[in-house]
Parts: C-alpha cells; structure tokens; sequence
C-alpha cells in the first residue's frame, strides 16, 4: 500500500488534463444516451417501443443520429445576423458543459503518484461558479432567437430570458438553504457534511429540494416550463432556424443542463457520491490529510482511499443521477406546459416569497439549535427534517385546491366564480323568470380583470 | 350506432387538488412504463393481421394448365371507377375468349374491388397484399404474367347475408 499524500504540481496538472478529459467524455457519452433514454421512455410511456433498430436495443442510435446531423446541410437564413447566429449554439453549449467541473464525481483515487480527487476542479467558490455559468446560458438561447430574424424564434427567446432570469432567483434562493446548514460553497464539503450529519439534505431541507427541483426544471427549460420551445405556440422558439450540427448542439446543450441539474440535485440533497449508511466511503481533505472523521475526544481519524471505494462511490453517484435524469423525462411526459403568465406568477409570487421565508425558518431553527447547544450531527438533522416536514405539508397544502396555484380558470378563479354564483343568484330572484334564463346574467360585484373574467 | 356524449363531472374550482393530480399523473405514466404489453408492431419480423375484406394487390386466378381464367368479357375496364384496367381481348381456334393485353396501373387503383365484384369467371382479384414498393414508377404497371404470378390470399367478397362477416 502506498503512502496517502497529495500530488506533486506536476502530477496534479496531469491528473487535471485527464480529469477533463474524462468527465468532457462522460458528459458527452451521457448527453448521447439521454436522447435515446428520453426517446425510449417516452416510447414506454406512451406504450411504444421507442428506437430499437440500430444496434441492440437501439444503443447505437445516438451515433446515427450524430452523423446523420454532422452530414445535414447546414442553412443560413439569409436576413440572420450572421455573427450572433452562429454564436448561439457555441454559447448555449458551452456553460452546459463546463458547469460540470466543480461537481465531485466519487471519492478520491488512490495513485502511485498521489491521491487524486474526482473533480475536476475543486474550487472554493464552488455553487456560486454553477449559478454564475448557468445564467449565461441564456445568452445563447436569446441572441440565437434573435439572430435567427424569425418571429417565433424571438418570442422563444424573449420567453427564455424572462424565465430564466426569474427562476434563477427562487433556485439560488433554495441552494441558500443549503449553504446555511453545510456552511461552505464547496460541493466537496457539502457531500462531506452530508456525511458527518448521517443524512441526506433532502430530508431537513425538504421543501428547499422541491423548490430546487422545480426551478432546476424551468432553468433547462424542460417541460412543464418549455416555454422557449413551445413547439405547439412557437414551432420550436429558438432554434426554429437552426439545422445540422448547429441544431445538435442546442438538444446537447440542454441535455447537459439537465444532466448538471441532476448531478446537482445529487450533490446537493442526496449526499453526492456518497453510499448511504455506510461510513467507510467518507472521506475529505482536513489540514493536508484525508480523514474519516473525528473521535469521540475530536481527533480526526485517517480514511484510506481504495479503487474500489472510488468505483463503488461513482457508481452511486452515477445512480442518482440517472434517477433525477429519469424523474426529468418522466415529468416531461406526464405534465402539460404552463401558460405563460401562470410560469411568471409561480416564479415571483409563489416561489420566491416562499424561499425566502423558507431561509428565514430554517436559519431561525438552526440559530435555536446552535443557541441549545446540540451538535451537528445526526440529532440536529432529525430535528430540522421535523421543522421542514411540517412546514413542507403546510406550503403544499396551502398551494394546492386553487389557493395559490391555479388551474384553468385564472388567478383567484374561486372567488370570481363564487361571486358570479351569487350574483346570478340575486339577479335571477330579482327578476321575472322569463328573463332568468337570458345570457347577460353578468356579476354586479367588480370582477378583477384577467383571462378568464370575459 | 347512436353517437353518445361522455359528460365528464367536472369538480368544483377550489376542491381540486393539483398535487394530486399530479401524483395520479405520475403513477398513470409510471404505470404505463413499467406495462410490458405495447401496441407497436415490429413490422418486418412481425405481420400484421389483415382483414380477411382486406383489398390490396390485385391477382389472377388462372386454369390448371397455366391458362388464366380470364375471358375478355370487358367487364372490369367498363366498371373500373379509376379507369386503370387496359384490356385488349382476343379469340382463339375455338371461339374461346382470352386476354392479349391485361394490364393494371396499380398507382390509378383506388382499390374499390369492384373488378372482383364485376368479373363473371372470379378471375381478376384484389388481395390481402400490400408490399408492393418498386425503385421505378413504370414497375407499378402490372401486366397478365405478373398478376398471374401473385399467390398472395384474396380478398373475400362482402357478403350480403352476412354484412358484418361474423
């Protein structure tokens, strides 16, 4: 067994070349594969078979779909901006697939020449380099939708700004959560701290989660929020114009987003690489060593890296991943999109004060633990999981049955449809019965203006 | 059959909950995943079932000596709504009438079956065939040697006694 040590600078440039070279690889692997997955089980859900003929169960498809679109005739349109046309797809792909690079993907490698983390780059600003790269996303999708000189294509793109800028406001608000109870922005340490609280963030932070997953849903613009795309209103929004490779890379673009958004969840809620239960994967980098974790006294205890740690840890990682890359699809093909306005009012009215109420709760609550003295650790978990149930079962309920959410009927349908209710009721004893039945029987109460209201 | 209106009850705004809605959406496709009975048929390994009324590729019957059983009645060309049947009868030895040109432009065809109906000697089928893809359009002419040389089943005629041939 060799000695547990960090790399020499040399070996860490080395290990970093081929650390981006595997994860860019694995990205693009997994981003070919999405397309058949979403493809496959859209085919399943809709009792299809999906594409099944290249290759055993299909699996060779996405490289017949690679160089089908690599020998497309690529069009120009020929009033585009040419310029910003084609930097649409280079911008909209490249914060896709960089974001991955401060997710750890296992626990460290164990070399000769030293032990090497699974990330790419670790990072000590960490979140706030995904949220910073993820809002330029909407560069591309906005300045493609304007350079195409297509209506459709710009209204898409106007809508993609709008959403994305609005939803990236209740998902940072939501990763606030997160950072308060693992006190660091580094995914490294929120996977370690994960570990030392013995229990995935998803359950003290419950209701952080399902706003992060709501919001992580309309940052990549999936369905139920495709607003950009809308192919039934918009053709298909921004990308309307775009053929060939050009096209490619935009579906690239958004299936690394939502693979980043997945290995987020992951990484964020559901301990990361980490195997649940067993403790003997924990490991972090505490003043030049890599422990476990501490004694009963607070001296750290040493961890020993081992390959297979590594394989097992990846391979957990990689499952939950998958799992919230399948949950994606599954959503995709179960709920219908929103109407625009009711996308902008669940952003600003719903989510927002929500986190940020949210943050408020849970900062109190942890302020009152830290004030009790009880220590980080499994108990202050349970307690918060208690504290975020509660209030999670509150906030679904105090949404649902037409309160806040709304279905087809507009905001405040309830109470318009009542008033009208009573209004017709008044008018109708108020008149003779022959004109009870005649079509103007309108609310005298003012009814607020809105869709549904005329 | 009577044209029924489903009437869907539809619950009061305020006492639906779209949570779980929602939820019963997602059980329903997860459902619908997991099934493993799926309608696609799998074409080329799999044939579909035609109908035994199916009316595809057209077939002549011909005699035990290779004959076919056409007489060059006129029939067909006469009733042929789309006027895709060249028939150019002839006379043997023996007063016998036959076809010298029996020709069926399968792209005209609009597949009625009435040629069947029409043909007093059950030569000319239409049958439960329908692959018949050709790289040229000239290839979709059929003429007497190839619509001998179908052996696919034909097509049953509708019976009168048995419109819903149970």
């Amino acid at each position: 067994m060799h000695e547990m040590h960090q790399l020499s600078t040399f070996w860490f440039w080395v290990a970093g070349a081929a650390k981006v070279i595997g994860v860019f690889t694995m990205v693009m692997l997994a981003v070919a594969y999405m397309t058949l997955a979403e493809r496959r089980v859209s085919g399943f859900i809709q009792d299809r078979l999906g594409p099944n003929r290249v290759g055993p169960f299909g699996l060779l498809q996405p490289i017949a779909d690679a160089v089908k679109n690599l020998i497309k005739e690529e069009t120009m349109p020929g009033t585009s901006a040419k310029f910003y046309f084609v930097l649409g797809p280079m911008l909209a792909i490249m914060p896709a697939v960089v974001t991955f690079a401060v997710i750890p993907i296992a626990a460290p490698l164990p070399t000769p020449v030293g032990t090497v983390d699974m990330i790419v780059a670790d990072v000590p600003i960490g979140i706030l380099y995904i949220l910073a790269l993820s809002s330029l996303a909407v560069y591309g999708i906005v300045l493609s939708g304007w350079a195409s000189n297509n209506k459709y294509a710009f209204l898409g793109g106007l809508r993609a700004s709008a959403q994305m800028i609005s939803y990236e406001v209740a998902l940072g608000l939501s990763v606030i959560a997160v950072l308060l109870l693992a006190g660091n922005v580094t995914l490294t340490e929120m996977v370690w701290q994960q570990q030392q609280m013995k229990l995935w963030f998803v359950f003290p932070l419950s209701l952080a989660f399902i706003f992060f997953v709501i919001s992580a849903l309309a940052e990549t613009n999936r369905l139920p929020f495709d607003m950009p795309e809308a192919e039934s209103e918009l053709i298909t929004g921004y990308h309307t114009e775009y053929s060939a490779m050009k096209f490619s890379m935009f579906f690239i673009a958004e299936y690394a987003h939502v693979l980043t958004a997945s290995a987020l969840m992951a990484t964020l809620f559901f301990g990361g690489w980490d195997i649940p239960v067993w403790t003997g994967d924990d490991m972090f980098w505490h003043e030049g060593a890599l422990i476990r974790g501490f004694d009963e006294a607070g001296a750290p205890i040493a961890a020993t890296p081992n390959v297979l740690i590594t394989l097992l840890t990846l391979g957990a990682f990689s499952a939950k991943t998958a799992f919230f890359v399948l949950l994606y699809i599954w959503i995709r093909w179960t709920l219908p999109r929103f109407r625009y306005d009711q996308v902008m009012h669940l952003g600003w009215k719903v989510l927002l004060p929500a986190a940020l109420g949210y943050i408020v709760l849970v900062a109190g609550t942890m302020l009152v633990l830290d004030q009790l003295g009880v220590p980080f650790g499994f108990r202050y978990g349970l307690i918060l999981t208690g504290v975020s149930g509660v209030t999670t079962v509150a906030f679904l309920f105090f949404v649902d049955r037409d309160r806040v959410i709304s279905g087809a009927h507009g905001q405040g349908s309830v109470a318009r449809i009542r008033a009208r209710a009573a209004a017709s009721v008044a008018a109708s004893a108020a008149v003779p019965s022959a004109a009870r039945t005649a079509p103007g029987a309108r609310p005298t109460t003012q009814a607020p203006p809105g869709p549904a209201s005329s | 059959m009577a044209i029924s209106v489903k009437v869907m009850r539809r619950p009061e705004p305020g006492r639906t909950s779209y949570m779980r809605a929602t939820l019963k959406g997602m059980s329903l496709t997860f459902k619908h995943l997991v099934r493993l009975k799926k309608v696609t048929l799998e074409y080329p390994e799999d044939q579909p079932d035609l109908h035994p009324r199916w009316r595809g590729t057209h077939r002549m019957e011909v005699h035990a000596d290779g004959r076919p059983k056409c007489v060059a009645c006129g029939l067909c060309p006469t009733v042929c709504p789309a006027n895709c049947i060249r028939l150019v009868g002839g006379e043997d030895d023996q007063g016998n009438r036959y076809p010298i040109v029996y020709e069926i432009d399968e792209f005209r065809c609009i597949f009625c079956g009435m040629c069947q109906e029409v043909c007093p000697v059950e030569a000319i089928h239409v049958g439960q065939h329908f692959e018949n893809a050709e790289y040229t359009r000239d290839r979709f002419v059929y003429d007497l040697d190839r619509l001998m040389e179908q052996d696919h089943p034909t097509t049953l005629l509708w019976d009168p006694s048995d419109p819903r041939s149970e």
